[in-house]
């Protein structure tokens, strides 16, 4: 027994012991990004309908000229659970875009204003194109809030779990956006072309500071701040990577709402048809049969 | 009487005059009435009895929402990432089938591990239950490989690299190695023939796995559901009727269950994936980390805690095989851990190194995570190939209760305490 007791001493000890032994030799960066506060965070999270429109209008004056958005529709503008525009002005955002349809009778194509069901339109007709002109290829920014995330390790990820931690890609994205240094610290060899951002990985990213104060004009008297401008258009890019969060989050609760009260009276259930099992065999025999549950 | 009748089963007796008709010609009705209404269960099992229960619920999850899946999903390079994000977006209820798909793998796992270590514990392996358990051995390992081939599916760069690592395991058979990763892929590299033969299996791997989930209860029925105390129910008053009471417990836990499942499904539904899996697959850019999903780190840490590779990849197998030698390795003839306090230690220890196995293996392979990892490897083969055998011959065990019923009675006494005297016990 003392022998047994002591083998699973040793072996916790050993489990607990390892990561910090092990950590030592890991070389990892410090600086990780701050949580920031979600309105779609948390079992009843939801979109900020103002902020994805704010967000959409940085996308569209800053972001677009380099970043696809291909998986996105128009019509998609006017979905619930997202931006809460009317049709007629998806459709107006729609018309303001030339989009390369055909071939016509003629056997040629030809441009013509967007429609509701065109998709947002790439930025470069292929990579090439975008390489030749900016040395890298800007990724498509449709699923990028999912595609980015922040390494959390042990024991950080259980307490995601528990209080379901899931923006960790909205939250790399702001601190990205405002990650730029001017000067790299003493040592760092910046590769010409690049910038250094202290939330890269590797810190030289070829993007530019995409963002400056007072850049996009918002109408709704929100600070032109590089901070809210990357707050706002890292809420837009988690809705177009997940756009129907709300729903998801609403069905959710619904199921779990049933699922704990079927859970609930399953349990009552349950001790009552097994209330005769636990008691002794000889009790059971002293009922007489008709108070027996039958099986 | 919630026991079974003193003449054995009670068959079964259609009133119903179409009933009757069919009985005689298809039994089936009888069937489902022995094997799920009378059949008599050991009264003393516990709640890790209903993750059996868990795992026919979640394989039904599986291949309900991967046939609807299926109708969206478009198996080619090209278009596979695009018609994963198509059934997100524009499905009804895509982003609800595909996470519940997605999430359920792991979930499933999580119930074959529950239900493979509850196995461990109270012997469950041990005669006449050896063919029960390599049963469920091949149904792990088919498991592994439906899993692994639909993580491959939405064709992100996890998918795309994991397919590309996983397959090139082969190349470490000598002489042949290389031509049989050739065949596996359908080219010289992971590609459309990878990704369209991948699909067609993932789709068929799950109805093998139903049918020997049908061969895995067959066995169950025969030999009966071991318990936690380890010996054969005697009387009827060991045993109570599956239905209602095994129905019911069966029932609560596997709401229980669903209510973790639905914390995943719609709360943090991409917590278990990675990242890089939202970045289309590209050839041209290798993934800092390639991780495999957590269910496959354990093995994952062992092949790589070894430094050959032909040897990591024999390691790997072994590690899963080693299972169907179970019920041969463990030489000691007393079956659950409750009996066997020195099998008991080794057992927890066991579950420590698997989960520290798993850790391991979602961490680069350098420094100490490869020191620990070969320690943990080691124990993991020396507790089937050392621990297990030894144990068996010079462990005392604990003295055995006289029936099932009287090890219920004697719950909350100390262990060890003169058994009352069976006269009276059971009915004659």
């Amino acid at each position: 027994m003392i022998v047994g007791r002591s083998i699973i001493i040793v072996a916790v000890a050993v489990t607990l012991v390892a990561p910090a032994l092990a950590q030592e030799h890991s070389h990892e960066d410090t600086s990780s990004p701050a949580k920031n506060r979600w309105s779609f965070a948390g079992p009843f999270g939801k979109f900020d309908r103002g902020q994805l429109q704010r967000g959409f209008k940085v996308y569209r004056e800053v972001c677009s000229v380099c970043h696809g958005l291909k998986l996105i529709a128009f019509r998609n503008l006017a979905d619930p659970g997202g931006l809460g525009f009317i049709a007629a002005q998806a459709q107006a955002v729609a018309a303001e875009y030339k989009i390369q349809d055909g071939p016509n009778d003629q056997g040629e194509m030809f441009e013509r204003p967007g429609r509701l069901a065109d998709y947002f339109p790439p930025p470069f007709p292929n990579d090439q194109a975008a390489r030749a002109r900016y040395n890298a290829v800007p990724p498509d920014l449709s699923v990028i809030a999912k595609a980015r995330g922040i390494e959390r390790g042990f024991p950080y990820w259980v307490f995601d779990l528990i209080t379901q931690y899931q923006e960790q890609g909205p939250d790399y994205v702001t601190a990205l956006l405002q990650g730029y240094e001017a000067n790299p610290p003493a040592g760092f060899t910046l590769p010409p072309g690049s910038f250094y951002n202290k939330y890269y990985p590797a810190h030289a990213i070829v993007m530019p500071p995409p963002l400056s104060d007072q850049r996009v004009e918002y109408t709704d008297g929100s600070p032109m701040t590089v901070e809210q401008y990357a707050k706002d258009i890292s809420a837009f890019l988690m809705w177009a990577a997940e756009p129907h969060l709300d729903q998801r989050k609403r069905v959710g609760m619904q199921v779990f709402i049933f699922l704990v009260i079927f859970a609930g009276l399953l349990y009552f259930t349950k001790k009552k048809v097994w209330h005769q099992v636990d008691l002794h065999p000889e009790e059971l025999r002293a009922r007489p049969p008709a108070e027996y549950p039958s099986a | 009487m919630v026991h079974l009748n003193m003449n054995g089963h009670p068959s079964y007796q259609p009133k119903n005059a179409f009933m009757q008709w069919l009985e005689r010609r298809l039994p089936i009705a009888g069937l489902v009435y022995s094997a799920f209404i009378v059949y008599p269960t050991p009264r003393n099992l516990n709640y890790w009895w209903t993750f059996g229960g868990i795992l026919t619920f979640m394989l039904a999850v599986q291949i309900v929402t991967g046939v609807v899946l299926a109708m969206h999903y478009m198996p080619h390079v090209d278009h596979a990432f695009d018609s994963v994000e198509h059934i997100m977006r524009d499905v009804n209820y895509g982003w609800l089938l595909r996470y519940l798909h997605a999430n359920g793998g792991s979930m499933f796992f999580l119930a074959a591990y529950i239900h493979m270590f509850r196995g461990m514990y109270y012997g469950s392996y041990k005669e006449p239950r050896e063919v029960l358990w390599i049963l469920g051995v091949i149904l792990l390992l088919l498991m592994i490989v439906t899993g692994f081939m639909g993580y491959v599916l939405p064709w992100g760069q996890m998918s795309y690299w994991a397919a590309t690592v996983i397959t090139n395991l082969f190349s470490a058979i000598p002489l042949v190695g290389e031509s049989v990763v050739t065949w596996l892929w359908g080219g010289y590299a992971v590609g459309n023939p990878t990704l369209n033969r991948f699909y067609a299996l993932h789709y068929l791997l799950p109805f093998v796995i139903a049918a020997v989930v049908v061969l895995h209860v067959w066995a169950l029925h025969v030999a009966g559901q071991n318990n936690p105390d380890g010996i054969e129910p005697q009387t009827e008053d060991d045993t109570v009727a599956f239905t209602p009471y095994a129905t019911i417990k069966d029932a609560f836990l596997m709401m229980v269950f669903c209510i973790l499942f639905a914390w995943f499904v719609f709360y943090v539904p991409n917590f278990l994936g990675h990242p890089d899996n939202y970045i289309p697959a590209n050839p041209a850019v290798t993934p800092m980390h390639i991780v495999p999903e957590w269910y496959y780190l354990p093995f994952y840490a062992i092949l790589r805690a070894i430094p050959n590779k032909l040897l990591g990849v024999v390691a790997l197998v072994a590690s899963i095989f080693v299972l169907t030698l179970l019920p041969w390795l463990d030489t000691s003839k007393v079956r659950s851990a409750r009996y066997r306090p020195l099998y008991r230690q080794f057992f927890w220890v066991f579950v420590v190194v698997c989960i520290g196995l798993g850790w391991l293996g979602s961490k680069p392979p350098e420094g100490n995570y490869v020191l620990f990892a070969r320690i943990f490897t080691i124990y993991y083969f020396a507790f089937f190939f050392v621990i297990l055998p030894v144990l068996g011959k010079v462990e005392k065990t604990k003295l055995l209760p006289k029936s099932i019923s009287q090890a219920v009675l004697r719950e909350g006494m100390p262990i060890g305490t003169p058994a009352p005297p069976p006269a009276g016990m059971h009915r004659a």
